[in-house]
């Protein structure tokens, strides 16, 4: 039904478990794509896919996937079964939630983290602070590839549990305890709905000009 | 726990539900009549089924209509209803009555998950989405059921986002064992999403409605998120590719910002973009919302962007606000006090980040 004529065959080459039911699935790069592009990605070539960020590098020999396990999804659980050597069903990347390389900030729920590890690994980080919001300090994914390149421009919000450098309390939270926020910067969000809403509102409050926050939505 | 409902259920639905529950097959169309031809709100009420078979029905299903628990009204006549949605949630309808039809302006979703930077609904976040039963029961148990003569799926939340429950309420409304209305009489405003788009426009003959607002990608990238993903001309290459010839229309909404996408510039990328393609633009006042960054464009502006478009071939309307004094005007329904509220008394959390 949907993209279904577009959709290519590829062999998974691991989908390895990285936290409490969230996922990296990965296979062969054959394409060449844009850091914060998307793929749709299909159990076959006849059902309807689901779009994914990337979450690895341009020239990367392997395409990463971050994805959670949604009880009730129709593909997610089926994805966390996948073994190495089986095959699913991809489209050609899409999207443009593209970042440049001036001052930025690039805050993130969950596994809205993916399109900014894409652009960590594509060497876009220079001159980027990272804001990850996460229920768990469980739910801080790559978070070692993040604090060894971003170092004190890493900073880590978790709202269900306490930790060393971390900040106890959501995105939302950090963002509102700042004094002020430079509006010549870009903000590049990432995540649920609430929370790029959310985020946004508390932005605008604090001067940042809408037109110098690009968000990006899971739906 | 609740029992399922029948309400929204299609025939092939009900077949199975009848021959799951041992009755003689014709008592499904009979239960079709009752659902979507009558006027009942109880499975007892169906008088032409036998006592024992209702029993049987009542003991595993509700009927499942339920009345809006509350109504406001505008000094211009636009009604709005809220009905309830599962537990502790509620969505809006807007009745809006002209001299010459009446529109029901129905939700598809409780919140929305698409972040457009001048919706109120979007403020809400997303909550869930509505069955067929839930979006078709705003128009069921609506009490100007009989002065409606024309819907559109602008409400709350995005139609194309929840494709399944879109497709099913249609095909309700539009089939003769549902309410036999005339797709000519329905319209679906989308922000874009190609592939239920694509879905939508070959398997059924509604208006289709598009969300503009802006014709250039930067621009419309910070208003409406969803262009990183489906970038506005991709969404009318596509809809170039269908027949818009006959009955069928397609139309775009336009919100008009201040100083933001009012410019002679956007009108001429407009007619660009539109070229070719038989259609109309509505061009819409802006309605604030709280800790906005945008502004209205003024009426004036208003007019000499619809003369613009319309003197290049593009047939365009300043549509008439309406249902303002009460929140029921574009962009502006919301539910979030009400669900918040209710996630408060039951100590939970709203937001999941």
């Amino acid at each position: 039904m949907i993209y279904t004529n577009e959709l290519k065959k590829v062999i998974v080459t691991s989908n390895i478990s990285i936290s409490a039911n969230v996922y990296l699935l990965s296979f062969k790069r054959e394409f060449k794509f844009k850091p914060g592009q998307w793929i749709a990605v299909g159990l076959n070539a006849t059902d309807n896919p689901r779009l994914y960020s990337i979450a690895s590098g341009v020239d990367n020999d392997e395409v990463n996937v971050l994805y959670d396990i949604k009880p009730d999804g129709a593909i997610t659980p089926n994805l966390a079964a996948l073994k190495s050597g089986d095959a699913i069903y991809i489209s050609k990347p899409d999207g443009s939630f593209y970042c440049n390389n001036g001052k930025g900030w690039w805050i993130a729920a969950g596994t809205g983290i993916a399109p900014f590890r894409s652009m960590l690994e594509s060497g876009m980080a220079k001159n980027k602070k990272l804001l990850h919001g996460g229920r768990y300090l469980s739910s801080f994914y790559f978070e070692k590839e993040f604090a060894d390149v971003l170092g004190e421009n890493y900073i880590r919000c978790c709202s269900q549990e306490k930790g060393n450098a971390v900040f106890e309390g959501r995105v939302t939270d950090y963002l509102k305890d700042l004094k002020q926020l430079p509006s010549d910067e870009n903000y590049y969000l990432c995540g649920s709905s609430e929370m790029v809403v959310e985020t946004r509102d508390i932005l605008v409050d604090k001067g940042v000009p809408f037109g110098n926050i690009i968000a990006e939505i899971y739906f | 726990m609740s029992k399922e409902l029948l309400f929204g259920k299609n025939p092939d639905e009900i077949k199975q539900i009848v021959k799951e529950l041992g009755m003689p097959s014709f008592t499904a169309n009979q239960i079709v009549d009752w659902m979507y031809k009558k006027d009942i709100t109880e499975i007892a009420q169906m008088s032409n089924i036998s006592s024992k078979n209702r029993n049987l029905l009542s003991a595993k299903y509700d009927f499942g209509v339920e009345l809006p628990v509350k109504s406001e009204e505008s000094i211009d006549g636009t009604k709005k209803y809220l009905y309830p949605a599962g537990v502790n949630r509620f969505i809006e309808a807007a009745y809006i009555p002209d001299e010459n039809r009446s529109t029901l302006c129905v939700s598809s979703q409780v919140g929305c998950k698409m972040g457009c930077l001048f919706c109120m609904t979007g403020k809400q976040g997303f909550q869930q989405h509505l069955s067929a039963g839930e979006i078709v029961n705003q128009i069921r148990s609506l009490p100007e059921r009989d002065r409606l003569t024309n819907i559109v799926y602008m409400g709350m939340g995005e139609p194309f986002d929840n494709p399944d429950e879109l497709m099913k309420s249609l095909d309700i409304l539009t089939s003769d064992w549902g309410f036999g209305m005339s797709p000519r009489r329905i319209t679906v405003s989308s922000i874009g999403i190609i592939p239920a788009m694509k879905m939508f426009l070959d398997n059924n003959q509604c208006h289709l409605a598009i969300s503009m607002h802006s014709p250039f990608d930067e621009e419309r990238r910070k208003l409406m998120p969803i262009q990183h993903v489906y970038s506005i001309k991709d969404v009318i290459d596509i809809i170039k590719t269908y027949n818009w010839q006959g009955q069928r229309r397609v139309s775009f909404e336009y919100i008009m910002f201040k100083g933001l996408n009012d410019t002679d510039l956007h009108a001429k990328e407009m007619i660009k973009l539109l070229n070719g393609l038989i259609c109309r633009v509505n061009l819409i006042k802006f309605h604030p919302i709280p800790g906005t960054p945008l502004e209205g464009s003024d009426h004036d502006t208003m007019v000499k962007f619809r003369d613009s478009l319309s003197a290049k071939g593009v047939f365009s309307t300043i549509r008439q606000s309406r249902g303002e004094d009460i929140f029921a005007a574009c962009g502006l329904l919301s539910t979030k006090e009400l669900i918040k509220k209710g996630f408060e008394n039951q100590d939970s959390e709203i937001l999941n980040y």
